[in-house]
């Protein structure tokens, strides 16, 4: 559980274009020797195979600690997101400027939930 | 279930031995009973700090997008040169860990370095935007940075408490019945050990007993006879009186 925790400093986001620019600008942009970058364009034709490939690469990435996903975004991949199991990195979906938010989408909340029924 | 028990030889030796594990099983059971409750208040507190984290997200990131329509408005697209501008990340995290009743919980801290690429965004028009914009958007990853470490500690304690709960159920259904059925068992076998054991001395008692009665009546017997000797030569005629010998004279 605790290895490579040290090396998780980055923050890897998934979104439209102004969601991903405003993140830019706090500074969390990086490209790495292989023009890897941690952030990616997406919009609402993007194909899910293509934002699910994206998710996929930042889940394997060994310096990620944090995956921002737009919620449209996330929920093209719903699937694979209820299927995430894993601790590290945390996924963690943010309203986007078109969608305000919705808590009953999200695959945390819904453990939350689930949780709380029984 | 009640015959499920430890395969042990019942003697006095294991009845120590199992009364020993008995009591550690108590010992570990109220141990595990706390752990998890104690996780469990915590878990409790986190799932009301993610809700207020969510809620409060929803505000910031309104916010934030709210800054961005603005730098839109003011300055234009950004986002290209935003993005080309992306080498190296100035605004990174420092996992930590955190210790809660032997749990290791995550937390993200915040870790900003200097030479932030975009202080000169916006410089020819919308600067003060594209400021309040940086801004906004700090304050939400803040937020959201607070969420994730809230999240990561809900997923590992949330995995963390069913496993606890697990234990606690385990020895209390099934560890410590078995080892109270293994313990009864040995008594029982231990008693009825005892027991033949006094039934083999009462009967050896009782078979020396009459072995020694009939030894006794035995004697007995041959001292009766004895006595009938005793009479019989007593009785027996006195043969130096009766007789007259003639007297012998050398």
């Amino acid at each position: 559980m605790a290895t490579g925790l040290k090396d998780r400093n980055l923050i890897a986001i998934i979104g439209d274009e102004e969601s991903v620019t405003g993140m830019l600008l706090t500074g969390i942009g990086n490209v790495d020797q292989n023009q890897k970058a941690n952030f990616f364009v997406a919009t609402q034709n993007t194909d899910s195979s293509e934002i699910e490939n994206t998710f996929k690469e930042y889940t394997h990435r060994k310096d990620v600690a944090i995956i921002l996903i737009n919620q449209w975004a996330a929920d093209k991949i719903r699937q694979v997101l209820d299927e995430y199991t894993l601790t590290f990195p945390t996924i963690l979906e943010i309203p986007s400027k078109d969608q305000p938010y919705d808590p009953t989408k999200d695959s945390v909340l819904k453990r939350v939930q689930r949780l709380f029924k029984d | 279930m009640a015959a499920v028990r430890d395969n042990v030889f019942p003697t006095r030796m294991n009845l120590t031995v199992t009364k020993t594990r008995l009591k550690g099983a108590q010992t570990g059971y109220s141990l595990l009973k706390r752990k998890s409750e104690a996780l469990s208040i915590r878990f409790i507190d986190i799932v009301k700090r993610i809700k207020e984290a969510k809620i409060k997200m929803g505000q910031v990131m309104n916010n934030a997008s709210f800054s961005m329509a603005q730098v839109a408005y003011t300055t234009g697209d950004i986002g290209f040169q935003v993005r080309e501008n992306a080498k190296t990340a100035s605004f990174k995290l420092i996992s930590k860990q955190e210790n809660a009743s032997g749990v290791l919980l995550p937390v993200f801290e915040k870790n900003i370095q200097s030479g932030n690429s975009f202080d000169l965004t916006g410089l020819g028009r919308g600067g003060q935007q594209v400021k309040n914009a940086k801004e906004s958007y700090t304050e939400a990853l803040n937020v959201l940075i607070e969420l994730a470490s809230l999240q990561t500690a809900f997923l590992i304690l949330d995995e963390v408490i069913k496993l606890t709960k697990r234990r606690v159920a385990a020895i209390e259904y099934i560890i410590i019945p078995r080892i109270e059925n293994t313990i009864s068992h040995i008594i029982s076998e231990l008693d009825e050990q005892d027991r033949e054991e006094l039934k083999m001395v009462q009967s050896k008692k009782k078979t020396i007993e009459s072995e020694c009665s009939i030894i006794e009546l035995k004697e007995i017997d041959e001292e009766s006879d004895l006595n009938n000797l005793e009479i019989a030569e007593y009785s027996a005629k006195n043969i130096l009186i009766d007789q007259m010998d003639s007297d012998l004279i050398f």
